[in-house]
């Protein structure tokens, strides 16, 4: 690996190459004191430039012991991981068996759909869903919802809570009838305590947003939701310039990665759909372009078939394709009546 | 809250002056720009630019509310729960109240239908005193194909509300809070809507109607490429007004012909071949909302009136807190009124189609407006 990779200053970086030090190799091997003096640096800064070659080259200084590279793992144990992965149910079970259980915490999804198909439902749906105490097979978990729209309303989200907290009293009722005394009942205006809303209005305080989350839920440690509806608004009319408009979301992506890592919580990102020309004929797509798309690690695509709402997944690294109907009741999502055409695998 | 100034923000001040010197003033600038750009930019170290980058970010943010905090708020604060009522009774529960308050509501439909019948009416019970369903406000009424009649809208006062309309003086009161701009391009629009939003509170105004967008956008000729930009702008800025204001915006729409290569569908469906692939039928006319897809995500409600067979409908095509119902209603001197309270629920490719048929009406064809 060349030094010029090395995340420094330019200045510095000038500094180290005319100094003769082009490769890592070349730097590791000499002491911080000597660094600091061929190329006329400071020792901290010279310690640093050290800490960071020695970083990207692999070498743990320190336990030879388990792994060869700092920070892998083998992929038995991420194996253990993966299956007691939490997962949202969508309160559609046609929709979670397609999803393998539900929305997967640790990854990104997005969800794109025409408009009125049901995106903030899903959105709504998830935020209320992820708080179902354990005792009902949930998370526990509260909600974070960032609007950029301005389509979160309120009184949905009431009614949604709502059915959700008569679901839950039945199945309570149903399975633990002797355990009753001891819960305390959730009531709707507590989900609705329980889901922190932001309204973004422009893409500058939506990517601000986007780097605070990591100060705001290392406070509040039980989120293990955020839901973004949706990511493409702002960056569809106010970025000019195309290709930075890329970078930045690349940049935004990778960030919902690692939060969604780090604190074990699922990112769904709504996107809104536009038409491409491919292929001879005009073809719904979802937006932001192709590069873009690159970023979430799955994809649900919501559409209409016939009579009926359906969800298809459309990219996963896990799931094979498929794709099952939903419907949209007052009581929130559920699945379709008709039985016949439910969920088809590719 | 992006045009703040990174000079206020508590940075350290050797790092604020950085970011001066290369012309970095605001936040927005800051954020618009990948972290290692700005490494690049600033000959600043990683580790100094993260931390610049996390405390801009924090003084950015918006602030959190709960989901709670919001419903009580509007239930304390806003004329019953933030809605407008149509006084339609079955349209009026579907919505949870009315028109809801700081989002778009589009109607859409065929000419002639009664769409503008539909914003006089309510322009006019917007402004009646609170103990009568209004909002006790003014009006701010945006014609631009001069289809406002005052009076057809005292007339429809008359025959709907006639207690209060007899009263004197009252009529000229209502009639005085509906304040008519006809703007005669969409530069003067765009104009009148920038000073509008300073204003708004000051003067007491409680609903906006815009009728119609279309026209607004189709008189400007300019080819369907350059429209997409101005439509952009627009409806970001409509919606952080009504959002803002917290008021109603009512927003007409017309309809154009389908063409015949417009699809609607995903290229994994061909590969599917799943479910019934209905071809509509040939010989009803192919209606759709014209302003294109990026105007139909904007808009939080959307109500279709349409006709079929003869009858008029109106029906909640999208919205975020109903079923897709329809109503049957027809137009008489007070108004529009509905046939029945007890909507039908629409299914799948009922929602989203408008119908033309049994319209006698000449239909005209706006051409390609997206």
């Amino acid at each position: 690996m060349e030094a010029w990779r090395l995340p420094l200053s330019s200045s510095i970086r000038g500094k180290l190459i005319s100094a003769g030090y082009t490769s890592l190799p070349s730097i590791s091997s000499v002491s911080s004191s000597d660094l600091a003096r061929d190329v006329n640096i400071t020792e901290e800064e010279a310690f640093e430039i050290l800490r960071l070659a020695n970083q990207s080259s692999g070498s743990s200084s320190c336990n030879g012991s388990r792994s060869l590279i700092n920070g892998a793992k083998n992929a038995w144990d991420m194996l253990h991981e993966e299956e007691s992965l939490p997962r949202i149910t969508t309160s559609c079970s046609d929709l979670d068996s397609i999803l393998g259980g539900g929305i997967s915490c640790r990854d990104v999804t997005e969800i794109g759909g025409v408009p009125g198909i049901g995106k903030t439902q899903i959105g709504i749906q998830l935020s209320v869903n992820v708080q179902i105490p354990r005792e009902c097979g949930g998370l526990g978990g509260k909600a974070i919802y960032i609007d950029t729209e301005g389509s979160f309303m309120v009184e949905r989200a009431l009614q949604i809570a709502e059915a959700c907290v008569e679901d839950m009293e039945e199945y309570t009722g149903y399975m633990h009838k002797h355990f009753q005394a001891n819960q305390v009942q959730m009531k709707p205006k507590d989900i609705l305590e329980n889901i922190f809303y932001f309204r973004v209005c422009s893409y500058t305080e939506q990517i601000a947003l986007v780097n605070y989350l990591d100060k705001f839920i290392s406070e509040n440690k039980d989120v293990k939701v955020v839901i973004v509806d949706s990511i493409t608004f702002h960056f569809r009319q106010d970025f000019d310039d195309l290709v930075q408009r890329t970078r930045v979301l690349s940049e935004m992506a990778l960030k919902f990665m690692k939060l969604a890592k780090k604190f074990s919580l699922a990112v769904v990102l709504l996107n809104q759909v536009t038409t491409k020309y491919t292929e001879g004929s005009f073809q719904l797509a979802l937006a932001l372009g192709d590069s873009w798309s690159h970023s979430c690690t799955n994809r649900v695509i919501l559409y209409w078939n016939g009579d009926e709402r359906y969800a298809y997944i459309d990219k996963s690294p896990s799931l094979p394709s498929a794709s099952a109907s939903y419907t949209v009741t007052s009581r929130g999502l559920r699945n379709s009546s008709s039985s016949s055409k439910r969920v088809k695998m590719m | 809250m992006s045009n703040k100034l990174i000079g206020e923000m508590g940075l350290h001040t050797k790092i604020s002056n950085i970011f001066a010197a290369r012309n970095i003033i605001t936040a927005k600038d800051a954020l618009s720009m990948t972290e290692f750009e700005l490494m690049e930019l600033l000959d600043v170290g990683m580790k100094e630019i993260r931390l610049a980058i996390t405390l801009i970010s924090e003084a950015t943010s918006p602030p959190c509310q709960s989901a709670r905090s919001l419903l009580e708020r509007k239930v304390e604060n806003e004329h019953l729960s933030g809605h407008l009522p149509t006084h339609l009774k079955g349209l009026d529960e579907t919505l949870c109240g009315g028109i809801p308050f700081g989002v778009l509501t589009e109607l859409v439909g065929p000419p002639g239908i009664g769409k503008s019948q539909f914003c006089m009416k309510l322009a006019l019970s917007a402004s009646f005193p609170v103990a009568y369903g209004g909002l006790d406000g003014r009006v701010i009424y945006i014609d631009v194909e001069s289809k406002f009649s005052s009076r057809r809208v005292i007339e429809m006062g008359l025959k709907s509300f006639p207690e209060v309309f007899h009263l004197k003086g009252m009529a000229q009161e209502m009639a005085g809070r509906i304040l008519v701009l006809r703007p005669t391009s969409l530069a003067n629009f765009t104009e009148s809507i920038q000073e509008l939003k300073d204003s708004i509170l000051q003067n007491q105004v409680k609903l906006l109607v815009i009728d119609s967008m279309t026209a607004l956008l189709s008189g400007e000729n300019k080819p369907g490429a350059q429209r997409q930009p101005q439509l952009g702008w627009h409806i970001s800025f409509l919606k952080s007004l009504a959002e803002f204001s917290r008021i109603p915006i009512v927003v007409t729409n017309q309809v154009r012909s389908q063409n015949r290569d417009e699809t609607s569908q995903y290229s994994f469906q061909a590969k599917l071949k799943d479910g019934l692939q209905e071809h509509t039928k040939t010989y009803d006319s192919h209606l759709v909302a014209a302003l294109g897809i990026n105007w139909a995500h904007a808009v939080t409600i959307r109500l279709v009136l349409e006709a079929k067979s003869g009858q008029r409908i109106i029906k909640v095509s999208k919205s975020p807190m109903s079923p897709p119902l329809a109503f049957p209603f027809h137009i008489t001197s007070a108004g529009i009124s509905l046939l029945s309270d007890n909507g039908t629920e629409l299914k799948g490719p009922g929602i989203n189609t408008i119908h033309a048929r049994g319209h006698s009406d000449m239909i005209n064809f706006h051409g390609d407006c997206s």
